[in-house]
């Protein structure tokens, strides 16, 4: 086991109250896996990937929880061994490509920050490092575009530059946090499948965090559904697509255009709208939005049952208990 | 970029030409008839129209300007009513002194902005930040004049450590190369007037730094807290890139573009003559001096000192607009583009 979160919890102390923005939660990713979280926005997956980085800013807090990377706990690191983790066997490629790159670096002086400052090499080396990276990514003549800054190139040139940057130390496990929410079609197809081929060749896990079930049916071999900071529904990804239980995941998948549906039919949506942050709902979550809410849901907190390696939390799988019960 | 620079230089002409207009019009309409202050007011009549008849006041205004336009093409902004000095001379006597001030003060007052304007900003709503900003609000609100004088008191008065007034001990006043008395005794190699202009020097640009030290502060934190919340420096964190780097390496290059523009145009407005300063310190710059030429209606010596500083703000523009190009890619002056 690469990485093991155990009852994570991730707070935001706002003047108007604390939100729990990740609320404790738990889950695994195994060497040269592909795990996708998936959740709409606010539901904490974002969040999940700062703290699993480090990288939370003000007023967001790990306040529960352990994070273990091969067994060790992150948050007991010090400030200068999480740095070496850092970038060099955990890494991170962000969703804003055209923000997300120093615009007075030239994209070979960014890259090779990251080269010289893990492993050690002389400049030209990293040099020459960052030019291969640029290769493997698919970046044509990237002997030249090394010397570009980043407003020199397109978004989805960017992401690669990203992608580059964050393999460079070739991580065991990389944080994919949208990579191709902005980008248009084509280009999110070239990333994921850059993607792809990347933990292939250097059999790293990937966790990747979309909103996207498009994306998520591509790539990943197991998916979590979050909703308000909690996982919902945890299965691989064969399962989940064909056998949704819970009823979020349901309608996520109902509202998935289809092209070859003739029918007249408005899309589905599921009504109603994410509940404040800051005024949750007493029981489930989503009991407010769910066709099949029951007075219990709107009570009680549902716990996280695994049925048949098919994690899901909701009361209506109760009654048909037969996996190892609780989480 | 030279394309740029030399249509940048060619702008200064239209510039200067427009400020000449403005500076001789407002000095013939509302300063008082030079003849009686300088001949005293005892002085006849005759010999005050003498006198203005020699000067070419009896003119009208037109042909004035023509003249000293003229003159001005050929480098003779004319001579002081006064010394009879050429106001060239005049001006190249204070000004080196006005200069050494100026740069001395700008010095402080970056170094110390920007150190504390970026601890403030990292370390934001503490108690760095909210002391920096105290400073910073003094140096805004406080007189320069005021400020100088309690320094006079306490580092010249109290404690005996530094002179209060003037460059230098004359004794010790270095041979004239360039004029600037720290730059002319390093040369001599003479390290007793070097300190000793310096130990004069500390006082006033000390005053006189205060309070763009100030601006360049709160430029330098509001500059920087927008940097940090970047997603790139984000990325630069992910990278396990250690704080420090962050911030010098990453974070300050981005947000140093405000910072150079308020500087340029702090130091443009230093270079102008920092007058409370220089009258406070007897400092023998052009500050003073141009005052007391205005209340005398020294007409030549004031036009001269006006397109001087014209022409110093125009070109301390151009400066901080090329050091742009130089901080930013993405600022590019040619038409080359890609």
């Amino acid at each position: 086991m690469l990485l093991e979160v155990k009852n994570l919890t991730t707070e935001f102390k706002l003047k108007r109250g604390i939100v729990k923005a990740v609320d404790d939660i738990s889950f695994t990713i195994d060497k040269g896996e592909i795990l996708a979280i998936v959740g709409e926005s606010g539901s904490g997956k974002s969040v999940t990937s700062l703290s699993i980085m480090g990288l939370l800013q003000n007023p967001g807090r790990v306040t529960g929880g352990q994070i273990l990377y091969k067994s060790q706990d992150l948050n007991k690191l010090s400030r200068k061994e999480q740095q070496k983790l850092r970038g060099n066997q955990i890494s991170m490629i962000f969703q804003e490509p055209m923000t997300s790159l120093n615009p007075v670096w030239r994209i070979k002086d960014q890259i090779m920050e990251s080269i010289m400052l893990h492993m050690k090499l002389s400049k030209k080396e990293a040099l020459a490092r960052t030019i291969e990276m640029l290769e493997t990514v698919g970046i044509p003549s990237a002997a030249q575009r090394a010397n570009d800054y980043p407003h020199q190139m397109s978004g989805g040139m960017r992401q690669r530059v990203m992608t580059a940057m964050a393999l460079a130390c070739e991580p065991e496990l990389l944080i994919a946090d949208e990579p191709t929410t902005a980008l248009d079609v084509t280009i999110q197809a070239q990333i994921l499948e850059l993607l792809y081929r990347m933990r292939e060749k250097f059999h790293m896990a990937v966790m990747l965090i979309t909103h996207d079930l498009g994306v998520v049916s591509e790539a990943a071999d197991r998916v979590i559904v979050m909703y308000c900071g909690k996982i919902m529904e945890e299965a691989d990804v064969r399962s989940l697509f064909n056998h949704p239980l819970h009823p979020y995941t349901i309608g996520l998948l109902k509202s998935i255009p289809q092209i070859d549906n003739d029918s007249d039919e408005p899309l589905y949506m599921i009504k109603g709208m994410v509940p404040n942050p800051l005024n949750m709902p007493k029981g489930c979550p989503f009991s407010d939005r769910c066709e099949q809410s029951m007075e219990r849901c709107t009570q009680e907190m549902p716990q996280l049952r695994e049925i048949d390696g098919h994690k899901v939390r909701c009361f209506l799988y109760d009654a048909k208990e037969g996996g190892s019960g609780k989480q | 970029m030279l394309r740029y620079i030399i249509k940048r230089l060619l702008m200064l002409i239209p510039v200067l030409l427009g400020v000449s207009i403005i500076v001789f019009l407002i000095m013939r309409v509302f300063s008082p008839d030079p003849a009686p202050i300088v001949l005293g007011q005892h002085a006849t009549q005759q010999a005050a129209d003498a006198w203005r008849q020699v000067n070419g006041l009896n003119d009208p205004i037109y042909l004035q300007y023509y003249h000293y336009l003229k003159g001005a093409l050929t480098g003779d902004l004319g001579t002081s009513y006064y010394t009879k000095l050429p106001v060239v001379k005049e001006i190249m006597s204070r000004f080196p002194a006005t200069i050494e001030l100026a740069f001395v003060a700008i010095i402080l007052a970056s170094f110390f902005g920007i150190v504390i304007g970026v601890i403030s900003a990292v370390k934001k709503n503490s108690i760095f930040d909210n002391a920096g900003m105290f400073i910073a609000l003094i140096g805004v609100s406080m007189p320069i004049f005021w400020l100088g004088i309690l320094l006079i008191i306490l580092f010249s008065g109290a404690l005996h450590w530094l002179p209060s007034n003037g460059r230098i001990n004359p004794l010790l006043a270095p041979a004239h190369i360039t004029g600037f008395f720290l730059i002319d005794s390093l040369i001599a190699g003479n390290m007793d007037s070097f300190f000793d202009a310096l130990k004069h020097i500390i006082l006033p640009a000390s005053a006189l730094a205060m309070y763009s030290m100030a601006i360049i502060t709160r430029m330098t934190r509001s500059s920087m807290l927008d940097t940090l919340q970047q997603d790139f420096i984000r990325t630069a964190r992910a990278k396990g890139v250690p704080e420090g780097k962050v911030i010098r390496k990453h974070a300050l290059r981005n947000g140093l573009i405000p910072i150079v523009t308020v500087i340029g145009l702090q130091l443009g407005s230093l270079l102008g003559g920092a007058v409370l300063t220089e009258t406070v310190f007897s400092w023998p710059g052009i500050g003073a001096y141009t005052v007391e030429c205005i209340l005398k209606s020294d007409f030549p010596v004031v036009q001269g000192v006006v397109l001087l500083v014209a022409t110093i703000y125009v070109l301390m523009n151009l400066i901080v607009d090329v050091i742009y190009a130089f901080l930013d890619p993405r600022i590019k002056y040619s038409k080359k583009e890609v």
